[in-house]
């Protein structure tokens, strides 16, 4: 069975659009969120997120005038310039004339496609104008827009799919791809997943109660994983995308090794013995981490650096006391740990991707990124494990192998494997 | 309205679709605009929206079917333009 690598990334957060911009925005721990007026209009407590910022002429680089007419989806966008990205970044090609390719696919997740586009259907549908809605509503608006368009734009001949399991849809996408490479069906797949940004993808987490409403005035302070004032998690939007291929193929083709990924598990707690429809059953999360420690033929004792799910909601000190158990290592000798989400806030069905394009940046360049907003951590946390480990700044050292996970409603449960490739 | 000067609107309304740049720099009466100019068939109904706004027309669904050339679109628009 062959050996799956990773090629290419490509990311669109709001802390930096584009790889250059991204790796250097979690090295300084520069914060994307910001305050919008809009979500303040239309009465959100919590009126601050994470918006990736693109102008018109960047998007004019990635989509046709053709493809950009009547078009409304910034996920789309978001995906589709995140998985260009990625395809270039590992030295293939974007042609719209180029030969097909059956070796080469996409497992490219969304929570819900193009609801600004569906919103305007909506309104013209309701005024009696379903004849005017054009030819586009569809390609938006279907969950499988983003893999429809970049199968299109790549000219991709495998499996072109989109997967959706709520927050842990990136991590998943990672792991279907790696799982068709890995059995033999495919070289080459470009994994990811992108999110909307804005008031109708974020109204119902805002109606939940579980965004913050306390740091309106004060944006970059609001998203703050393991910290004691934790008080709700930041909305954000994005997308990450990651060339997965095989080890021989990587090499036949000179390609630039980022890391390897050894595997996985992805599970649910069946909304069973403590899960619910929005709250982990810390046992399955647990089991979820030990199978992926399993299936990567790994001791947990070779972790040297977690990228945790941690949203800045309550449930943080679960969640580390899950990985304590999971890993059976506390204290002093707990693995570093660090949440994206203190950057870039909860980018939800586009978090697994992105956090995990920061996690494989730091197998390839040897770092661990800060987390910002914790310097208050919660006490919680310093009795299963010390201090130190929650980096503040950015702590050059030794990595080779690190794990992500992303939990989500529906208590589903994704966890993947990263190592240095050398 | 003259037929150069319907000519003239047409084109730029399909200019944003057409596919093949040489047969748009030549769009005539008998210009097709799937076989010609490669419009991709789901972005006629655009090409259909565009017209109605152009000339502030509705295009029924039966007309629609037989939009598919410039000569045709010509004969459309001028019968709806006429019955306004």
């Amino acid at each position: 069975m062959s050996r799956v690598v990773i090629t290419g990334l490509g990311v669109v957060a709001p802390n930096g659009v584009g790889l250059e911009a991204f790796s250097k925005a979690i090295k300084n721990g520069e914060s994307g969120i910001t305050f919008h007026q809009q979500l303040a209009d239309l009465n959100f407590s919590c009126c601050i997120g994470g918006i990736p910022q693109i102008s018109e002429e960047q998007k004019l680089e990635y989509l046709t005038p053709l493809q950009l007419r009547g078009f409304n989806s910034s996920g789309i966008l978001y995906g589709c310039m995140a998985g260009i990205d990625a395809w270039k970044d590992a030295g293939l090609e974007v042609d719209a004339d180029s030969k097909l390719d059956f070796d080469s696919g996409t497992v490219f997740g969304t929570g819900t496609s193009g609801v600004e586009k569906f919103r305007e259907a909506i309104y013209k549908l309701d005024d009696k104008q379903v004849k005017r809605l054009g030819s586009t509503v569809v390609v938006q608006t279907m969950a499988s827009g983003i893999s429809a368009f970049l199968g299109g734009i790549l000219g991709l001949g495998n499996q072109v799919t989109t997967n959706s399991s709520a927050c842990t849809t990136g991590t998943e996408a990672i792991l279907m791809g790696y799982d068709r490479i890995k059995s033999g069906q495919a070289k080459r797949m470009l994994v990811g997943s992108c999110s909307d940004d804005g008031p109708y993808i974020w109204g119902g987490f805002d109606a939940m109660r579980v965004m913050t409403y306390k740091h309106n005035e004060s944006p970059e302070k609001g998203s703050r994983p393991m910290s004691a004032t934790a008080s709700g998690f930041v909305p954000g939007a994005g997308a990450g995308a990651l060339v997965l291929e095989s080890l021989e193929s990587a090499l036949d083709r000179n390609a630039t090794i980022y890391a390897e990924v050894l595997g996985g598990n992805i599970n649910s707690g069946g909304q069973r013995d403590g899960g619910t429809m929005t709250a982990p059953n810390a046992e399955a999360v647990q089991r979820c981490i030990k199978d992926a420690i399993i299936n990567a033929n790994i001791s947990s004792n070779d972790i040297d650096t977690i990228n945790g799910h941690l949203t800045a909601t309550s449930k943080d000190g679960l969640e580390i006391e899950n990985w304590t158990k999971a890993l059976n290592r506390k204290g002093d000798d707990f693995p570093y740990i660090n949440s994206l989400k203190s950057m870039v806030g909860h980018c939800l069905a586009a978090a697994g991707s992105i956090e995990s394009v920061a996690t494989v940046l730091q197998l390839k360049e040897q770092f661990v990124f800060p987390n910002i907003n914790c310097e208050d951590v919660h006490p919680e946390i310093l009795t299963l494990i010390s201090k130190e480990k929650i980096v503040t700044q950015k702590l050059e050292t030794d990595l080779n192998i690190a794990i992500k996970a992303s939990f989500g409603f529906g208590d589903v449960n994704g966890c993947v494997i990263f190592k240095r490739y050398n | 309205m003259t037929n150069d000067e319907l000519i003239a609107k047409l084109k730029t309304i399909v200019q944003p679709y057409i596919q093949d740049e040489e047969a748009f720099k030549n769009l005539n009466e008998d210009t097709d605009f799937i076989n010609d100019l490669k419009i991709n068939s789901a972005n006629l109904v655009d090409v259909i929206l565009d017209v109605e706004d152009e000339f502030d027309i509705r295009i029924e669904n039966d007309d629609m079917e037989k939009m598919i050339s410039v000569k045709a679109a010509m004969e459309i628009v001028n019968e709806k333009l006429a019955a306004k």
